[in-house]
Protein backbone atom coordinates (compact mmCIF):
# COMPACT_ATOMS: atom_id res chain seq x y z
CA UNK A 1 0.00 0.00 0.00
CA UNK A 2 1.40 3.37 -0.91
CA UNK A 3 1.69 6.18 1.61
CA UNK A 4 1.12 9.69 0.26
CA UNK A 5 0.88 11.43 3.64
CA UNK A 6 4.30 13.01 4.10
CA UNK A 7 3.25 14.65 7.39
CA UNK A 8 5.46 17.52 8.58
CA UNK A 9 7.97 16.82 5.77
CA UNK A 10 5.48 17.37 2.91
CA UNK A 11 6.98 20.81 2.17
CA UNK A 12 10.32 19.12 1.39
CA UNK A 13 9.34 15.77 -0.15
CA UNK A 14 6.75 16.97 -2.69
CA UNK A 15 8.81 19.84 -4.13
CA UNK A 16 11.76 17.43 -4.58
CA UNK A 17 9.59 14.99 -6.53
CA UNK A 18 7.76 17.74 -8.43
CA UNK A 19 10.90 19.47 -9.70
CA UNK A 20 12.35 16.07 -10.63
CA UNK A 21 9.23 15.21 -12.66
CA UNK A 22 9.31 18.64 -14.35
CA UNK A 23 12.98 18.46 -15.29
CA UNK A 24 12.85 14.83 -16.51
CA UNK A 25 9.66 15.54 -18.49
CA UNK A 26 11.26 18.64 -20.00
CA UNK A 27 14.40 16.73 -20.98
CA UNK A 28 12.39 13.95 -22.63
CA UNK A 29 10.06 16.37 -24.44
CA UNK A 30 12.93 18.52 -25.71
CA UNK A 31 14.91 15.50 -26.97
CA UNK A 32 11.94 13.98 -28.81
CA UNK A 33 10.79 17.28 -30.34
CA UNK A 34 14.32 18.08 -31.58
CA UNK A 35 14.64 14.58 -33.04
CA UNK A 36 11.38 14.94 -34.97
CA UNK A 37 12.17 18.46 -36.16
CA UNK A 38 15.63 17.64 -37.60
CA UNK A 39 14.43 14.37 -39.10
CA UNK A 40 11.57 16.18 -40.86
CA UNK A 41 14.01 18.81 -42.15
CA UNK A 42 16.33 16.12 -43.55
CA UNK A 43 13.41 14.40 -45.27
CA UNK A 44 12.28 17.73 -46.71
CA UNK A 45 15.75 18.46 -48.13
CA UNK A 46 16.48 14.96 -49.39
CA UNK A 47 13.38 12.72 -49.54
CA UNK A 48 14.32 9.08 -48.94
CA UNK A 49 17.60 10.05 -47.23
CA UNK A 50 16.22 10.68 -43.78
CA UNK A 51 16.76 8.35 -40.89
CA UNK A 52 14.25 9.18 -38.22
CA UNK A 53 16.19 9.62 -34.96
CA UNK B 1 32.15 -1.81 -30.91
CA UNK B 2 34.37 0.49 -32.96
CA UNK B 3 32.20 -0.33 -35.99
CA UNK B 4 29.50 1.80 -34.36
CA UNK B 5 31.77 4.82 -34.82
CA UNK B 6 30.43 4.86 -38.39
CA UNK B 7 27.39 7.21 -38.22
CA UNK B 8 25.28 5.13 -40.65
CA UNK B 9 25.96 1.93 -38.74
CA UNK B 10 25.26 3.77 -35.46
CA UNK B 11 21.90 5.01 -36.81
CA UNK B 12 20.94 1.52 -37.95
CA UNK B 13 22.01 -0.10 -34.65
CA UNK B 14 20.20 2.41 -32.44
CA UNK B 15 17.03 2.69 -34.57
CA UNK B 16 15.27 -0.08 -32.63
CA UNK B 17 17.31 0.16 -29.43
CA UNK B 18 16.30 3.78 -28.71
CA UNK B 19 12.50 3.27 -28.52
CA UNK B 20 13.10 0.12 -26.45
CA UNK B 21 15.14 2.18 -23.96
CA UNK B 22 12.41 4.87 -23.78
CA UNK B 23 9.84 2.15 -23.01
CA UNK B 24 12.03 0.44 -20.40
CA UNK B 25 12.71 3.81 -18.74
CA UNK B 26 9.00 4.72 -18.59
CA UNK B 27 7.99 1.34 -17.13
CA UNK B 28 10.83 1.29 -14.58
CA UNK B 29 10.10 4.90 -13.53
CA UNK B 30 6.45 4.02 -12.87
CA UNK B 31 7.36 0.87 -10.90
CA UNK B 32 10.12 2.61 -8.93
CA UNK B 33 7.84 5.54 -8.02
CA UNK B 34 5.23 3.12 -6.69
CA UNK B 35 7.90 1.23 -4.70
CA UNK B 36 9.30 4.53 -3.34
CA UNK B 37 5.93 5.49 -1.82
CA UNK B 38 5.19 1.94 -0.69
CA UNK B 39 8.41 1.85 1.36
CA UNK B 40 8.04 2.49 5.10
CA UNK B 41 9.14 5.70 6.82
CA UNK B 42 12.70 5.64 8.07
CA UNK B 43 12.91 5.45 11.87
CA UNK B 44 15.31 8.44 11.97
CA UNK B 45 14.56 10.46 8.84
CA UNK B 46 10.82 9.87 8.63
CA UNK B 47 9.25 10.56 5.21
CA UNK B 48 12.25 12.61 4.03
CA UNK B 49 13.86 9.28 3.15
CA UNK B 50 11.68 9.38 0.01
CA UNK B 51 13.84 12.24 -1.28
CA UNK B 52 16.70 9.70 -1.41
CA UNK B 53 14.93 7.86 -4.25
CA UNK B 54 15.35 10.88 -6.55
CA UNK B 55 18.47 12.45 -5.03
CA UNK B 56 20.80 9.44 -5.24
CA UNK B 57 19.97 8.51 -8.88
CA UNK B 58 20.30 12.19 -9.88
CA UNK B 59 23.74 12.46 -8.29
CA UNK B 60 24.92 9.09 -9.64
CA UNK B 61 23.77 9.81 -13.19
CA UNK B 62 25.13 13.36 -12.99
CA UNK B 63 28.56 11.80 -12.39
CA UNK B 64 27.98 9.01 -14.93
CA UNK B 65 26.95 11.46 -17.67
CA UNK B 66 30.11 13.48 -17.07
CA UNK B 67 32.20 10.30 -17.35
CA UNK B 68 30.49 9.69 -20.73
CA UNK B 69 31.18 13.30 -21.74
CA UNK B 70 34.83 13.10 -20.67
CA UNK B 71 35.59 9.75 -22.32
CA UNK B 72 33.84 10.86 -25.53
CA UNK B 73 35.87 14.09 -25.43
CA UNK B 74 39.06 12.01 -25.19
CA UNK B 75 38.11 10.03 -28.31
CA UNK B 76 37.08 13.23 -30.10
CA UNK B 77 40.44 14.86 -29.34
CA UNK B 78 42.68 11.85 -30.02
CA UNK B 79 40.88 10.29 -33.01
CA UNK B 80 39.10 13.47 -34.18
CA UNK B 81 35.98 11.41 -34.68
CA UNK B 82 32.78 13.36 -35.30
CA UNK B 83 30.59 10.75 -33.60
CA UNK B 84 32.66 10.96 -30.40
CA UNK B 85 32.19 14.73 -30.43
CA UNK B 86 28.44 14.28 -30.96
CA UNK B 87 28.37 11.84 -28.03
CA UNK B 88 30.17 14.31 -25.76
CA UNK B 89 27.82 17.13 -26.75
CA UNK B 90 24.74 14.92 -26.29
CA UNK B 91 25.72 13.98 -22.72
CA UNK B 92 26.07 17.59 -21.54
CA UNK B 93 22.44 18.69 -21.16
CA UNK B 94 21.08 15.56 -19.42
CA UNK B 95 24.17 15.51 -17.18
CA UNK B 96 23.72 19.16 -16.23
CA UNK B 97 20.02 18.59 -15.53
CA UNK B 98 20.74 15.54 -13.34
CA UNK B 99 23.41 17.42 -11.39
CA UNK B 100 21.04 20.37 -10.94
CA UNK B 101 18.43 17.95 -9.57
CA UNK B 102 21.02 16.41 -7.22
CA UNK B 103 21.79 19.89 -5.83
CA UNK B 104 18.15 20.95 -5.46
CA UNK B 105 16.84 17.70 -3.98
CA UNK B 106 19.91 17.52 -1.72
CA UNK B 107 19.11 20.98 -0.45
CA UNK B 108 15.47 20.00 0.16
CA UNK B 109 16.69 16.93 2.07
CA UNK B 110 19.38 18.85 3.96
CA UNK B 111 17.12 21.50 5.46
CA UNK B 112 14.97 19.17 7.62
CA UNK B 113 17.88 16.81 8.42
CA UNK B 114 20.85 19.20 8.90
CA UNK B 115 18.94 22.41 9.56
CA UNK B 116 20.61 24.10 6.56
CA UNK B 117 19.80 24.42 2.86
CA UNK B 118 23.48 24.67 1.95
CA UNK B 119 26.96 24.60 3.53
CA UNK B 120 29.66 26.49 1.64
CA UNK B 121 32.53 24.70 3.38
CA UNK B 122 31.22 21.21 2.70
CA UNK B 123 33.47 19.20 0.36
CA UNK B 124 30.72 17.02 -1.19
CA UNK B 125 28.35 19.93 -1.82
CA UNK B 126 31.09 22.12 -3.29
CA UNK B 127 32.54 19.39 -5.54
CA UNK B 128 29.05 18.68 -6.95
CA UNK B 129 28.52 22.42 -7.49
CA UNK B 130 31.85 22.49 -9.38
CA UNK B 131 30.66 19.52 -11.47
CA UNK B 132 27.54 21.53 -12.37
CA UNK B 133 29.72 24.53 -13.30
CA UNK B 134 31.85 22.29 -15.55
CA UNK B 135 28.67 21.27 -17.39
CA UNK B 136 27.58 24.91 -17.75
CA UNK B 137 31.07 25.91 -18.89
CA UNK B 138 31.15 23.11 -21.46
CA UNK B 139 27.80 24.14 -22.96
CA UNK B 140 28.62 27.87 -22.83
CA UNK B 141 31.99 27.30 -24.53
CA UNK B 142 30.40 25.34 -27.36
CA UNK B 143 27.74 28.00 -27.81
CA UNK B 144 30.22 30.89 -27.78
CA UNK B 145 32.41 29.77 -30.74
CA UNK B 146 30.84 29.96 -34.21
CA UNK B 147 33.27 27.55 -35.88
CA UNK B 148 31.90 24.15 -34.83
CA UNK B 149 35.24 22.34 -35.17
CA UNK B 150 37.07 24.88 -33.02
CA UNK B 151 34.22 24.82 -30.51
CA UNK B 152 34.36 21.03 -30.39
CA UNK B 153 38.13 20.98 -29.73
CA UNK B 154 37.99 23.67 -27.03
CA UNK B 155 35.01 22.00 -25.33
CA UNK B 156 36.73 18.58 -25.50
CA UNK B 157 39.76 19.97 -23.62
CA UNK B 158 37.45 21.43 -20.95
CA UNK B 159 35.54 18.14 -20.83
CA UNK B 160 38.76 16.23 -20.19
CA UNK B 161 39.92 18.63 -17.48
CA UNK B 162 36.62 18.19 -15.66
CA UNK B 163 37.23 14.44 -15.33
CA UNK B 164 39.65 15.29 -12.49
CA UNK B 165 36.65 16.36 -10.42
CA UNK B 166 34.85 12.98 -10.58
CA UNK B 167 37.01 11.09 -8.01
CA UNK B 168 36.95 14.23 -5.84
CA UNK B 169 33.13 14.13 -5.80
CA UNK B 170 33.07 10.38 -5.11
CA UNK B 171 35.67 10.34 -2.32
CA UNK B 172 35.00 13.77 -0.80
CA UNK B 173 32.98 12.15 2.00
CA UNK B 174 35.97 9.95 2.87
CA UNK B 175 38.77 12.51 2.46
CA UNK B 176 37.22 15.44 4.35
CA UNK B 177 34.79 16.08 7.17
CA UNK B 178 31.39 16.82 5.67
CA UNK B 179 27.76 17.10 6.66
CA UNK B 180 26.96 14.63 3.89
CA UNK B 181 26.59 11.03 4.94
CA UNK B 182 29.23 8.49 3.78
CA UNK B 183 28.60 6.20 0.78
CA UNK B 184 25.72 3.79 1.44
CA UNK B 185 25.69 1.86 -1.86
CA UNK B 186 29.21 1.53 -3.32
CA UNK B 187 31.22 0.82 -0.18
CA UNK B 188 33.35 -1.94 1.31
CA UNK B 189 31.10 -4.53 2.96
CA UNK B 190 28.14 -3.90 0.62
CA UNK B 191 25.21 -1.49 0.80
CA UNK B 192 24.21 -0.27 4.25
CA UNK B 193 20.52 0.02 3.29
CA UNK B 194 17.95 -2.61 4.21
CA UNK B 195 16.05 -4.31 1.38
CA UNK B 196 12.87 -2.23 1.91
CA UNK B 197 14.85 0.88 0.85
CA UNK B 198 17.44 -0.81 -1.35
CA UNK B 199 14.90 -2.38 -3.76
CA UNK B 200 13.12 0.89 -4.68
CA UNK B 201 16.44 2.74 -4.85
CA UNK B 202 18.07 0.21 -7.21
CA UNK B 203 14.90 0.11 -9.35
CA UNK B 204 14.91 3.90 -9.55
CA UNK B 205 18.61 3.92 -10.45
CA UNK B 206 17.97 1.39 -13.24
CA UNK B 207 15.12 3.64 -14.48
CA UNK B 208 17.34 6.74 -14.53
CA UNK B 209 20.10 4.73 -16.22
CA UNK B 210 17.71 3.64 -18.99
CA UNK B 211 16.39 7.20 -19.26
CA UNK B 212 19.89 8.63 -19.61
CA UNK B 213 20.76 6.09 -22.32
CA UNK B 214 17.49 6.90 -24.15
CA UNK B 215 18.16 10.65 -23.93
CA UNK B 216 21.81 10.23 -24.92
CA UNK B 217 21.21 7.98 -27.94
CA UNK B 218 18.31 10.18 -29.12
CA UNK B 219 20.48 13.29 -28.85
CA UNK B 220 23.42 11.63 -30.69
CA UNK B 221 21.08 10.50 -33.48
CA UNK B 222 19.62 14.02 -33.67
CA UNK B 223 23.11 15.53 -33.82
CA UNK B 224 24.06 13.25 -36.73
CA UNK B 225 20.90 14.28 -38.61
CA UNK B 226 21.44 17.98 -37.75
CA UNK B 227 24.97 17.87 -39.19
CA UNK B 228 23.67 16.22 -42.38
CA UNK B 229 21.06 18.96 -42.74
CA UNK B 230 23.70 21.67 -42.24
CA UNK B 231 26.01 19.96 -44.78
CA UNK B 232 23.21 19.79 -47.38
CA UNK B 233 22.32 23.45 -46.80
CA UNK B 234 25.99 24.46 -47.14
CA UNK B 235 26.39 22.40 -50.35
CA UNK B 236 23.26 23.93 -51.90
CA UNK B 237 24.37 27.42 -50.92
CA UNK B 238 27.67 26.84 -52.76
CA UNK B 239 25.86 25.43 -55.82
CA UNK B 240 23.41 28.34 -55.97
Amino acid sequence: MIDLDMGKYAAFVWPAWAITALVLGGLAGRALIAARRWSAELKRLEPGEGDRP
Amino acid sequence: MFGLANPDRFLRFTRLLTPVLWTVAAVLLAVATWLAFAAPEDYQQGDTVRIMFVHVPAATLGLGAYAALGVSSFFALVFRHALADAAARAAALPGAAFTFLALVTGSLWGKPMWGAWWAWGDARLMSVLILFLFYLGYMALRASIDDEQKAARAAAVLGLVGLINLPIVKFSVDWWNTLHQPASLLRAGGPSLTSEFLTPLLTMMAAWGALFLALWLTAIRTEIVRRRVLAIRARRALEA
